[in-house]
């Protein structure tokens, strides 16, 4: 290998650079906190699928209501957990009971950097704040 | 090999800075047009495709254009273009990826990309047109670097890269087309709804191609040791001659058929290009001068003697390619839109933003000929030290 | 060594060509299952349609603006009023002979001349523009013969805007929330970069109610419904007069018809329906 040296030890330096956040918190042993998630307040405890499924598979579900919406004009969802039949809409069946968008929706997705584009052509509830 | 593009003498990277200004300029004015929409540019709700998608559609020609060196030296041995099918490639691949970016910078949405891939529409020319576009591409791009690799190493190139070249005729032909068919099946549209649509691109194509590649090649020559062979210039310069006639017969039929038909939503278009509508004259101008052009290289190539002259040569490729640049480049696609298909004018001139963009990836086509061409030139040994 | 390094890059290079390719390989089922975009006329399922009533239309734009009211306000369509370039509608009026200039009307009965007639979406049975949709972001639903658009995938080319004969199209050349007076929360906004255009209402004719510009009539001035139902409002107006539409002569089979008769037929079906504009003689 041609300027093996340089290589081997600007390979190392890179590693121990891309992997700094693990060992730093491993080292420093510091906890992160966990998002803090305002519940609905309207009554209601019950979401459309179980909290697991939806704490994992929202995006998947909401993709997926999207195109039944969109491209099929089907808007009723019935729900593997309870039975019951929703009416496919972020802003009227998910933003009824979670209202408070910057406490809820936000509150995880800051925490995890993540912009889903929702928000710009879905209108926020108003007073959602 | 592409370590070969970044040695050079100072009039070299000069050039290469120049041009990287240029483009970071470019670049600059994309984000903001990124960020805030195309509504920097001039474009409006009945003028929707403008500077951009024009040249978009004058490059896909120049790109198609290589055929017209790789025909007669793979298909009918005409040895005199053998020093200049390199050429001619690497001028494809510059050229197709100054398409991809126009496209690019014209879409609303280019984060979405990809759609074009995860949900092809066999029923939409457009779809084609990026197929066709990207298969072009990567067609030159192997057989330049196999035929260039071979010769760096003083081989003959494998058996298996002839069929694929010769797969890069038809090829050639089919991008051009398939982008006329954007236009040539629009009932909307009735200035670009006319069979002769497609042949009239690929005579331009086959015209303002080789006479690009022509000045190309003189400039290589001044600049280094290559030398592409009086006769190779000379068969390229009858091409573009014989393709020029016929594309300026192709448009004395658009003309004819518009304007004897006297049908109202076939001649509006034509007048406003040439005398202007509604007290909209930007563009007529631009079309008297390509109509000129268009005289003064017919007049410089059909004759003989300034034909085999050099310096007139260059005129008359200039010409022809400022000619067919304004009629393609400028007047071909806004002429589209005006009137509108409620009879409308809207004026459209394009922004600053729009033109800087537009230079920026003329640009950055530039730096890739030029350093291709370096390449090319380094491995022949015939780089001017 | 240098070979072994230009090896290893062409493999590794191959590998994520092939990566894509595979994962790729999926995307023509998606294409499979979505609606057909080039449907024939249709004598089966649902075939929607609009009658605008010209002889219940005077030349007072004021029922025409409440018509393009009531779409925008609902569908938060921007107003760049201030800023026309920008321009987003998606029903608008022209007068009678811009709206056929095709028909080049010269003579022309008084009470049409210079008639600010209603323009919308057609959702043509055998629509040019999502022929030419390189994505399916727009496209005719099987289910009710919509010409639909889909904000979520539209990547902002303008093919459609340039393919469609009528100009019934609009592209978001920046972002329309800042000329939305009103935000109506049921309903999304669009983003900078897409094209939109009329949807024939369909989120409302989901909960059972009627487009909102038909609404926005009191007196089947817009009839909508079912075309390949023979008894409904739409078919029996269009049997009874005479209706016209747009450019029909390019094959496109627009849904949308204007019926042109003398506003004095009107008496001939409900005598108490007095119409400004029918003794002629008035144009605004």
């Amino acid at each position: 290998m041609y300027d093996a040296g340089k290589i081997i030890v600007g390979l190392v330096v890179f590693v121990v650079l891309a992997t700094s956040p693990l060992w730093f918190n491993a080292l420093t042993e510091e906890t992160p906190e966990a998002p803090k998630l305002t519940l609905p307040t309207n009554g209601s405890t019950e979401c459309v699928e179980a909290t697991e499924y939806m704490r994992a598979s929202h995006m998947d579900l909401l993709n997926q209501w999207r195109d039944e919406v969109v491209r099929t004009g089907q808007r009723d969802y019935v729900s593997s957990s309870s039975g019951k039949v929703f009416d496919m809409s972020l802003s009227r069946t998910c933003m009824d009971c979670h209202s408070n968008k910057a406490e809820f929706c936000d509150a995880c997705h800051t925490y995890m950097a993540v912009t889903p584009y929702c928000w710009d052509c879905h209108v926020e509830p108003k007073g959602a704040n | 090999m592409l370590e070969k593009a970044l040695t050079g003498n100072r009039t070299y990277w000069t050039w290469i800075f120049f041009l990287l200004a240029v483009i970071g300029a470019g670049t600059a004015c994309w984000f903001w047009q990124f960020r805030t929409g195309l509504t920097v540019t001039g474009l409006s709700r009945d003028v929707v495709w403008g500077l951009y998608i024009a040249q978009f559609t004058f490059l896909v020609g120049v790109a198609a254009s290589a055929v017209m060196v790789v025909l007669p030296y793979y298909l009918h041995n005409y040895k005199a273009f053998g020093k200049m099918t390199i050429l001619g490639e690497f001028l494809a691949i510059a050229a197709v990826i100054m398409c991809m970016l126009f496209i690019f910078v014209d879409m609303g949405r280019p984060d979405r990309i990809f759609n074009v891939f995860l949900h092809p529409t066999p029923h939409s020319m457009m779809f084609w047109d990026t197929v066709a576009l990207g298969g072009y591409l990567c067609l030159n791009i192997l057989i330049s670097r196999v035929s260039l690799s071979c010769e760096r190493r003083g081989e003959a190139p494998p058996k298996w890269i002839k069929p694929i070249i010769v797969l890069s005729i038809p090829w050639a032909v089919s991008i051009h087309t398939v982008t006329a068919f954007l236009y040539s099946g629009l009932a909307a549209r009735p200035f670009w709804m006319t069979a002769i649509l497609a042949p009239r691109f690929l005579a331009s194509a086959f015209a303002a191609g080789p006479a690009l590649l022509i000045l190309l090649a003189l400039i290589v020559r001044k600049l280094t040791t290559f030398d592409p062979g009086k006769e190779a210039i000379q068969k390229l310069a009858e091409i573009v001659t014989y393709a020029m006639l016929l594309n300026v017969f192709f448009v004395a039929m658009e003309l004819f058929t518009a304007l004897y038909s006297d049908i109202p939503e076939h001649v509006l278009h034509f007048q406003f290009l040439f005398m202007g509508l509604d007290g909209n004259n930007t563009l007529a101008p631009w079309m008297w001068l390509s109509v000129v052009l268009a005289v003064v290289a017919l007049v410089i190539l059909v004759n003989p003697t300034t034909r085999r002259s050099e310096t007139t040569l260059v005129v008359g490729c200039m010409a022809v390619f400022g000619s067919l640049w304004i009629d393609k480049g400028l007047g071909m696609v806004i002429a589209g839109f005006t009137p509108s298909p409620l009879g409308k004018v809207t004026l459209y001139a394009p922004t600053a933003p729009e033109l800087t963009i537009s230079l920026a990836i003329y640009a950055i086509g530039i730096l890739i000929v030029t350093g291709l061409y370096k390449i090319a030139l380094e491995v022949r040994g015939q780089m001017k030290v | 060594m240098a070979g072994n390094r230009r090896d290893f890059l062409k493999l590794a290079g191959l590998t994520a060509v092939g990566a894509t390719a595979v994962s790729s390989i999926k995307a023509p089922t998606a294409a499979a299952s979505t609606a057909d975009s080039h449907t024939e006329a249709s004598t089966d399922g649902v075939r929607l349609a609009m009658v605008i009533d010209l002889r219940k239309f005077s030349k007072d734009d004021a029922l025409i603006e409440r018509c393009v009211e009531a779409c925008h306000r609902e569908h938060n369509v921007p107003n760049w009023e201030d800023d026309p370039k920008n321009e987003v509608k998606w029903i608008w009026s022209e007068d009678f002979e811009t709206a056929f200039h095709s028909q080049e009307f010269h003579f022309i009965r008084e009470d049409l001349k210079g008639k600010p007639t209603l323009l919308l979406c057609n959702h043509c049975n055998n629509p040019p523009c999502t022929r030419v949709c390189p994505t399916q972001a727009t496209w005719k639903r099987d289910a009710d013969g919509i010409v639909m658009m889909d904000w979520h995938r539209c990547i902002g080319c303008r093919y459609c805007v340039v393919a469609c004969p009528y100009g019934s199209r609009s592209f978001n050349w920046k972002d329309p929330r800042p000329a939305i007076e009103d935000i109506t929360i049921d309903y999304p906004t669009r983003m900078r970069g897409v094209v939109e255009k009329c949807t024939f209402c369909e989120e409302r004719l989901a909960r059972g109610l009627e487009p909102a510009c038909v609404e926005a009539c009191g007196n089947d001035e817009i009839v909508f419904g079912d075309l390949n139902d023979p008894s409904s409002k739409v078919r029996q107006l269009l049997a009874e007069r005479m209706a016209i539409r747009r450019k029909a002569g390019l094959g496109t089979q627009p849904e949308v018809y204007y019926v042109i008769d003398d506003p004095r037929t009107l008496q001939e079906t409900a005598p108490a329906a007095v119409v400004e504009g029918a003794e002629g003689g008035d144009h605004a």
